[in-house]
């Protein structure tokens, strides 16, 4: 009876550990294939595949500057529009909403996280692209188009169309992480403020800034893990043009992008393995964002931050 | 004497069931007023409608008058937020925001409502505010210190502090001792005596020797009423009531 169960305990541990160790070695599977595969533009390029900017199959020259660019650009002004959005609702939801009105606002927002990207792409392309170039692109344009940000002619698809609609994409993952992390705020820190005098808003602020910081940091790396990788509704409105322009109205290009557009139409080799490697570095980039966000946030935990 | 507070007939409700029963009662001016009772009894819930604590808590409501300054301070026509900046509150857990400094703690309050102090006097009146709450000479030197690294004593004078820089006449308690030692215990007790002589204190405290040693005036509560209400020496000595002597006498509670 004794060894039966410790035999279950046993295997039990054995399998899970197996499992456990499938997932450690998909990685490094994946990691190393990448390496491998990318190994003929390495060796070529060396490091100025990511500091050139020419991609250019039919020369056979290839660099991942201009996509580096897109996927932060895009991906930055994305978490620039969505951190504000998704923390505001999330404070609307938790601290002003009344009751009837708090569950189908979650309900809906979450909804918004299981859309597939392609519909997201396609709604970019023939609702919120027009709506940005005629009412604001355009305006703004004309009004402010000295300003390098706004510079050049308004076609639609551009860095600016990406961004807002990844924005849309990472709102719900924000707003979701946020309203947990205010959920968690002691009642009587609340109350402290509240017993002081302050104001409603005074205490969200307060509360906000004693217990949640870290939290709120955590949901915009989420956020901005999910905004690097998207492919499919970024290839549908960037415009797909590997150059690297300050003007937000100009169309950009992202890693993700060029590698979907792209990959069953390179024939080279070559040109093969530079769309791998840029595969790597956006692999690489995830990894260095991700540690870098541990990094930050082990040093916000609270009681740490003193002396 | 007259009285900070006058409360008339409150009342109040959580949903459908009611906690306060009619409560009238004076509360004298600097002195100290303990609200005793067995858990349940509705003492917690009465301070925190004298400062409109409750206002946030869904479903409730009260009926009734609590007179301060002149005016019904729970008809929604008075601001809670300039009520609570006279009615301060210290509460059952030490609750010092865990990441601010000893310093900005206690200056919190002093920047809520865009009241503009200039910078000497917000470090003269946190100086003045840790000195009344008697932890000035523990924390002088380093007031930069986060309010979380103090020990619990020293968190409740500090939230002490925190309350009496607003410059509050009346400092509502509730059960302020119950999660200090012994020690820290007795200098809270030290330090709501000397208080008093400045302001209007009312504690919450299901401790009676508690409610003894530090109160002018005590009340006692039983299932949401005022059972009665009287001079500390009198209730403890020979209460009117036959609730109050069996409460005190430990025959139940």
């Amino acid at each position: 009876m004794k060894v039966g169960a410790n035999i279950k305990d046993f295997l039990f541990e054995k399998t899970t550990a197996l499992f456990a160790l499938c997932v450690l070695g998909l990685t490094l599977l994946l990691f190393a294939l990448l390496i491998r595969e990318s190994l003929p533009a390495i060796r070529k390029f060396g490091v100025t595949f990511v500091t050139n900017s020419t991609w250019d199959p039919v020369l056979e020259e290839f660099a991942a500057l201009p996509f580096l660019y897109g996927t932060l650009v895009s991906s930055f002004l994305a978490i620039l529009i969505a951190v504000p959005l998704g923390v505001g609702s999330a404070i609307f939801i938790n601290e002003f909403a009344p009751g009837w009105l708090k569950t189908p606002i979650s309900f809906l927002a979450e909804l918004l996280a299981a859309i597939p990207s392609v519909i997201y792409g396609l709604w970019g392309i023939f609702v919120l692209v027009p709506i940005l170039r005629d009412n604001f692109m355009k305006p703004v344009s004309r009004a402010l188009g000295w300003i390098p940000l706004f510079q050049g002619p308004v076609y639609g698809p551009s860095m600016l169309a990406a961004g807002v609609l990844l924005a849309i994409m990472v709102v719900p993952f924000i707003l979701s992480v946020s309203r947990e992390v205010l959920a968690t705020v002691p009642q009587v820190q609340k109350e402290a403020v509240l017993s002081l005098g302050g104001t409603h808003w005074e205490m969200i602020r307060i509360v906000i800034g004693q217990h949640c910081i870290p939290g709120i940091f955590g949901a915009t790396i989420l956020g901005l893990g999910r905004a690097l990788g998207e492919t499919m509704a970024v290839t549908m409105v960037i415009g797909n043009r590997p150059d690297i322009v300050l003007s937000l109205f100009q169309p950009g290009y992202s890693m993700a992008a060029v590698i979907a557009n792209e990959f069953t139409e390179a024939t080279g080799d070559l040109y093969l393995s530079a769309l791998v490697e840029i595969g790597l570095v956006l692999f690489l980039l995830t990894i260095v964002v991700n540690l870098a966000a541990k990094w930050i946030l082990t040093r916000m935990v609270p009681g740490r931050a003193g002396r | 004497m007259d009285n900070a507070i006058e409360v008339k007939k409150l009342s109040a409700w959580f949903g459908d069931h009611q906690v306060l029963r009619e409560i009238t009662m004076g509360i004298r001016r600097n002195s100290v007023t303990s609200v005793m009772g067995p858990s349940g009894c509705g003492k917690s819930t009465f301070i925190r409608c004298l400062n409109r604590m409750h206002d946030l808590t869904p479903g409730f409501r009260m009926t009734g008058e609590v007179l301060f300054d002149g005016r019904n301070v729970i008809s929604e026509k008075v601001d809670p937020v300039f009520l609570r900046r006279k009615v301060g509150m210290v509460f059952q857990q030490p609750n010092p925001f865990p990441r601010m400094s000893v310093f900005a703690n206690v200056a919190v309050g002093l920047r809520f409502n865009g009241k503009g102090k200039s910078k000497s006097e917000i470090v003269e009146v946190v100086e003045r505010s840790l000195r009344m709450a008697a932890l000035w000479d523990e924390v002088k030197d380093h007031l930069d210190q986060m309010g979380s690294s103090l020990s619990g004593g020293q968190q409740q004078r500090l939230c002490i502090a925190r309350a009496l820089a607003v410059e509050p006449e009346v400092l509502l308690m509730d059960e302020p001792c119950s999660a200090l030692d012994p020690v820290s215990t007795s200098k809270i007790e030290d330090l709501i005596e000397d208080l008093s002589e400045k302001y209007t204190i009312v504690v919450v405290t299901h401790n009676m020797q508690q409610a003894a040693r530090i109160s002018d005036s005590v009340a006692f509560f039983l299932l949401g009423e005022l059972v009665e209400m009287d001079k500390s020496a009198k209730m403890f000595t020979n209460p009117s009531d036959r609730r109050t002597e069996e409460y005190i006498t430990g025959r139940f509670g």
